[in-house]
């Protein structure tokens, strides 16, 4: 066994949007990294999704965002985990322009990750969210 | 307050007492093994009950992960509480794991069932080590059954038939490959067959070959001498045909267990088999810190193993 | 009579454009080099017309669709205007899978990646003022798109055009949904069922209407490679085909009206090639395998998209580079239509000048660069007639693989390739390879691991979706509920239902009667859905 404990984390897609290529290509960075992804994929809520960081005692949720959809979509998942009194780091990855990255860290994400991240860059921010 | 500021005596309390977050850390804990995994052993072996631990395993695509979603559906309506275990194989290279057979179970929304995902952490042969402690603190915390759900490749699903009560063994139609069916140990540890996908052709031929394999085994006495013959129960997990009659299958399975008097041989064989995974674990890291350096001397490998196991053994 | 006095004969009796065909130095150029094959004869391979763009400019269809009906409609005009010769309607994420806009799953997305429509008054806004039987439109629609068909015909109907007279093409692919996009409502076999009705329909009653377009575009923007969007698209092609046959449907008849849709990536031989044997893998097929005895139902005819995947949020403005070439390839490889991405659709939906560069940017490949005066002018280079068959060997190991599957159903092959995840999980591991290289700076993405000076520049302006156009659009929805007929809904979606139950029945007449009750988009889906389930995928990684 690892000396370090492994990292868990719950990868989703909120709502509707059906692009899946970047956050499958994360959950293998990830996986290669050593953590344990729960894949939970896509058209999930935010109460699904809770549901799943409760069960599995995840240490972060990473979710993925296309369409234009982070300004509403980011700021419910954090309203719900507030409201749940969840307090576990919240990684957005996907199509986020840049003026709007300010807006999402004061709202309390916990990292932002651009489109093709390099595999480091996407490791480090799970890693420092989880223990910063 | 999260649970992860608690002492292992609280969060074990609260677990016991319902707390879901509580539930998932302390499952956490037992995954990481070591001494608060033992500590938590201690704390939640007084409060298990004896729940009912059904094993589901089968071939990769046979239906199990969207069968167990249709058990969790159905079982509250009897009045049930189930837990399950999904367990995925971890990578060998990189330790880490996607687990991902949550998302078909989690179709019907989680009102009292649990879903916990495992990753075996390199225990060789298939199943995580931490399922015995797992299945235990799911028990404690009030859940029956516990059900886990895994891929039958390898020793998986003679090591599943070892931490479980029921085993249940899922095929599909066109399965009927001699070479599957004498696989080291499927017939055997098979309590209940679920042939599932059933709406498709060869259904019934994959049925008839089943009871065919089950009519020689019973011939060559490999069967129990209670004289149980597995059932074969036909599904369609995606619209649920089958799985009342799957779940019957089952409790009458142990009722047959309490009535022979074998559960608590099943029991017993429980405990054995958890007891032996965790002295492999222990003797293992003891294995690993003596031969990690080892280099040839002049000798050979059996004298040196030898002479190492007296010294470890002692 | 040889192959070359037949192209010529077709040729000769081809109207062409009244253009100078010549360089720009004045020279004149013959339409055709080599001496074989022509493009216009079987199996197609060089083109599926003997005059190839002399005749006809492939379609530049860009894509539009963003906020409410009435803001559609205003872009649609502005494309009409700027010489743009057909309409394609992106709709938003509820209205493609099958909810409306005041659903919970709606939330933060209507309007957002495409135009809301609930019901047949948005269709009536959307299209207002233009005259359908003189455009040809293109629907983006894929789970619900029974439903958004049904509206269009309404729409025709209410202004006078016969569904005889509708001339365009509804996407209506659902088995790429279960492999790349995503957007299914129901499980495969019932959904084939709408489509196979969908396809009968309107071979008998829209002529001029093309029911499913083929697609690989999402497939490949999913991550697949070049041979594996082929295969992946010919194979779903060959099933449709096999389904439609199954239940009598005529191959010549129902053959003629497939459509297919690829995408154009930037490694331009790869597409060039890739192009061609589509075209010839097609007719092979139709006619060898499928029995097709009209060429119309031989010929793999398609439109083209240059890949959103390939646009970087970096430099935005590289991608007009990236888009021109890759326009370039699909007028090389003879598409009918072409859509070109906006450069900062990376980030966004495209602003007005953005999308008017990208429409410009075809233009400029069709009139400014003298590729549209020769048919298939790169046949016969060593390397193209290569890349050509190299396409086609691997795609006809994924055909082979997939008959096995199936028994030798390619049909049966591909439900089960969706079953068993071999679609996903091919698209997984090819789109994983591919980002390792561009991590491992193996391959180069010129802003992104490479030439990154530059980055930090300014802002491009991006285009912003109004915040109220969600509230707009619920109180449209609100409206119409409140002025329709309810108990009509409510029959109309009853009857709907017992169709469904009924296989011998085709679904488009109750769903055209339904969406006339102005019958919503969701409750047609879920009419639907109570007979047919939904679907729920399973996690391939």
């Amino acid at each position: 066994m690892t000396s370090e404990p492994v990292i868990r984390i719950v990868l989703a897609k909120l709502g509707l949007d059906g692009h899946d290529r970047g956050i499958k290509v994360v959950a293998r960075i990830l996986r290669d990294a050593g953590m344990e992804v729960i894949y939970l994929g896509l058209r999930q809520t935010t109460a699904s999704i809770i549901a799943a960081a409760e069960e599995e005692d995840a240490d972060a949720i990473g979710l993925s965002m296309h369409n234009a959809g982070h300004l509403a979509l980011a700021p419910a998942m954090l309203a719900a985990l507030d409201k749940a009194d969840l307090d576990i780091p919240l990684i957005i990855g996907g199509i986020v322009p840049d003026q709007d990255i300010p807006i999402l860290e004061a709202a309390g994400v916990a990292a932002i990750l651009g489109p093709g991240a390099p595999a480091e860059e996407v490791v480090a921010a799970v890693r420092n969210a989880v223990s910063p | 307050m999260s649970v992860r500021d608690l002492s292992t005596v609280d969060l074990v309390e609260r677990a016991i007492g319902g707390d879901r977050r509580a539930i998932g850390r302390t499952l956490t804990l037992i995954e990481r093994g070591g001494e608060i995994a033992d500590q938590i052993t201690e704390l939640t072996h007084p409060a298990a009950k004896g729940s009912h631990v059904v094993g589901i395993t089968g071939a990769p695509g046979a239906g199990k992960s969207t069968l167990t979603g249709q058990l969790i559906r159905h079982l509250p309506t009897l009045g049930l509480q189930p837990a399950v275990l999904a367990v995925d194989p971890s990578s060998p290279l990189t330790g880490g794991a996607i687990l991902g057979d949550r998302v078909r179970m989690d179709d019907v929304a989680g009102d009292g069932g649990f879903i916990r995902s495992v990753a075996t952490r390199g225990h060789a042969g298939g199943l995580a080590l931490s399922v015995p402690g797992s299945v235990r603190a799911f028990d404690a915390c009030g859940f029956d059954p516990v059900l886990i759900e895994t891929v039958g490749v390898g020793q998986v699903e003679v090591d599943v038939a070892g931490a479980a009560d029921t085993t249940v063994v899922v095929v599909n139609p066109g399965w009927g490959d001699a070479v599957q069916a004498n696989k080291a140990g499927l017939l055997e540890v098979a309590d209940v067959f679920v042939i599932n996908k059933a709406d498709r052709d060869g259904a019934n031929d994959t049925r008839r070959d089943l009871e065919l394999m089950l009519d020689l085994s019973h011939v060559s006495g490999h069967e129990d001498e209670s004289g149980y013959r597995p059932p074969i129960i036909m599904t369609t997990a995606t619209d649920g045909a089958g799985i009342d009659a799957m779940w019957a299958a089952v409790t009458d399975h142990r009722t047959h267990l309490q009535a022979s008097g074998r559960l608590e041989h099943r029991r017993a064989a429980r405990f054995r088999y958890e007891v032996r995974s965790r002295l492999a674990t222990r003797l293992e890291t003891s294995i690993n810190a003596a031969t990690h350096d080892l280099e040839p001397d002049g000798r050979s490998p059996a004298a040196v193993a030898g002479e190492l196991a007296s010294r470890l053994l002692a | 009579m040889s192959e070359q006095s037949r192209w010529q004969e077709q040729y000769d009796a081809t109207r062409r454009r009244d253009v100078p065909f010549e360089t720009m130095s004045g020279v004149p150029v013959d339409p055709i080099h080599g001496d074989g094959p022509f493009p216009g004869q079987y199996p197609y391979t060089r083109g599926l017309h003997a005059a190839g763009y002399r005749s006809r400019l492939w379609t530049m269809r860009m894509f539009a669709g963003f906020g409410t009906a009435e803001d559609t409609n205003a872009r649609f005009k502005e494309i009409l205007r700027n010489g743009g010769t057909g309409l394609s309607t992106a709709f938003d994420m509820p209205t493609l899978m099958g909810y409306d806009s005041d659903s919970p799953w709606a939330l933060g997305e209507v309007g957002r990646a495409g135009v809301a429509v609930d019901t047949l008054r948005d269709m009536e806004d959307l299209y207002a003022d233009i005259d359908l039987g003189s455009v040809s439109t293109s629907m983006t629609i894929n789970g619900p798109a029974a439903a958004v068909l049904a509206m269009y015909i309404a729409v025709g109907e209410k202004n006078g055009v016969a569904k005889a007279d509708l001339a365009g093409t509804i996407q209506n692919d659902i088995l790429k949904e279960y492999q790349a996009q995503k957007e299914y409502i129901y499980p495969p076999r019932p959904s084939m069922r709408i489509i196979t009705d969908m396809i009968r329909y309107t071979s008998t009653e829209m002529p001029k209407w093309h029911p499913v377009s083929i697609s690989g575009y999402h497939i490949r923007e999913a991550g697949s490679t070049a041979a594996q969007e082929l295969a992946f698209t010919l194979a779903n092609g060959f099933a449709y085909v096999e389904a439609a046959r199954a239940e009598g449907q005529d191959v010549d008849q129902f053959g003629r009206r497939l459509s297919f849709f690829f995408n154009a990536h930037s490694d331009f031989f790869e597409e060039i090639g890739k192009f061609r044997a589509a075209r010839r893998i097609w007719a092979r097929w139709m006619k060898e395998r499928y029995g097709a005895t009209d060429e119309r139902a031989m010929m793999c005819r398609f439109h083209t998209q240059t890949a959103g995947v390939s646009l970087t949020a970096q430099q935005p403005e590289n991608n007009i580079a990236r888009v021109a070439i890759q326009a370039l390839s699909a007028a090389l490889g003879g598409t009918q239509s072409l859509h070109t991405d906006a450069f900062d659709e990376a980030l966004a939906l495209p602003t007005e000048k953005a999308a008017r560069i990208a429409l410009r940017t075809q233009q400029i490949v069709a009139h400014e660069t003298g590729v549209a005066n020769v048919v298939d002018p790169l046949g016969g280079a060593p390397y193209i007639e290569w890349m050509t068959d190299e396409m086609e060997r691997q795609a006809e190991a994924v055909f082979a693989h997939l008959e096995e599957l199936g028994d030798g159903s390619m049909l049966e092959g591909v439900y089960a390739g969706i079953e068993n995840g071999y679609f996903v999980g091919e698209i997984a591991d090819a789109a994983y390879r591919f980002e390792r290289e561009v991590n491992a700076g193996r391959r180069v993405i010129v802003g992104v691991n490479e030439f990154v000076e530059g980055n930090e520049d300014d802002e491009t302006n991006l285009l912003r979706i109004d915040a109220t156009t969600e509230e707009l659009q619920r109180k449209r929805l609100e409206a119409v509920k409140h002025e329709r007929d309810s108990v009509a809904v409510e029959a109309s979606l009853d009857a709907l239902r017992n169709a469904a139950q009924d296989p011998s029945m085709n679904l488009m007449p109750p769903i055209i009667d339904a969406v006339k009750t102005y019958a919503t988009e969701e409750e047609i889906s879920n009419a639907m859905r109570d007979v047919f389930g939904s679907y729920v995928e399973q996690a391939i990684v």
